[in-house]
């Protein structure tokens, strides 16, 4: 376990993390989708190079590599599409009166 | 001390997946609990990973977590897309 996987797999859980409080915490819909499609697309990454760069250059770490890239091209993708969704339904958006 | 590690690591990864449970019983609208539900399933393809360390089966759960990812995200696509046409309901405060 080397310094630099442990790190990665660190900083990876601290998105996740930080992506789920996100997720409960903002006022609507919007919003919390911000929080939820990039800091889960950036916490799996991280997490799965630095398990990757801890199992060294074999099969299994090129296959962690090419599902980091998959989550990479997906997770935007799906994020979009359910955004897409949101937005044709006509889903309202937080204002500030909402705040009071 | 890697196993301590990867045990750590997946439980603070399944807090986030509690967490984020909360937004799926609790969304005011559809659309805030299929985001949670594809939320998890991304933790979810971190934790099939960690998990095959832990049991140091790692090149038998890989394959498992990629069909994960897959069908996490075909899923997520047909969701959305039949809720689009379909409509949502949204009544009430958005939080």
């Amino acid at each position: 376990m080397t310094f630099v996987a442990g790190g990665l797999v660190c900083a990876g859980v601290f998105f996740l993390l930080t992506g789920a409080i996100g997720l409960i915490r903002f006022p609507d819909f919007y919003t919390r989708m911000h929080a939820a499609g990039k800091c889960d697309t950036l916490g799996s990454l991280l997490v799965l190079i630095g398990l990757a760069s801890h199992q060294g250059l074999d099969l299994a770490s090129v296959k962690l590599v090419v599902i980091a890239l998959f989550i990479f091209f997906t997770s935007p993708t799906a994020t979009h599409a359910i955004a897409r969704a949101a937005h044709r339904n006509r889903l309202p958006m937080w204002t500030h009166k909402d705040s009071a | 001390m890697t196993h301590t590690f990867f045990l750590g690591t997946s439980l603070a990864i399944l807090l986030a997946v509690v967490i984020s449970l909360y937004r799926v019983v609790m969304g005011p609208s559809i659309i805030d609990r299929i985001i949670a539900v594809n939320v998890i399933g991304t933790k979810t393809i971190a934790v099939i990973v960690l998990t095959g360390y832990l049991f140091e089966r790692v090149e038998f759960f890989i394959d498992i977590a990629f069909l994960y990812a897959l069908i996490n995200f075909i899923g997520a696509l047909a969701f959305s897309r039949y809720f689009e046409e379909k409509g949502v309901e949204h009544t009430g405060p958005t939080r």
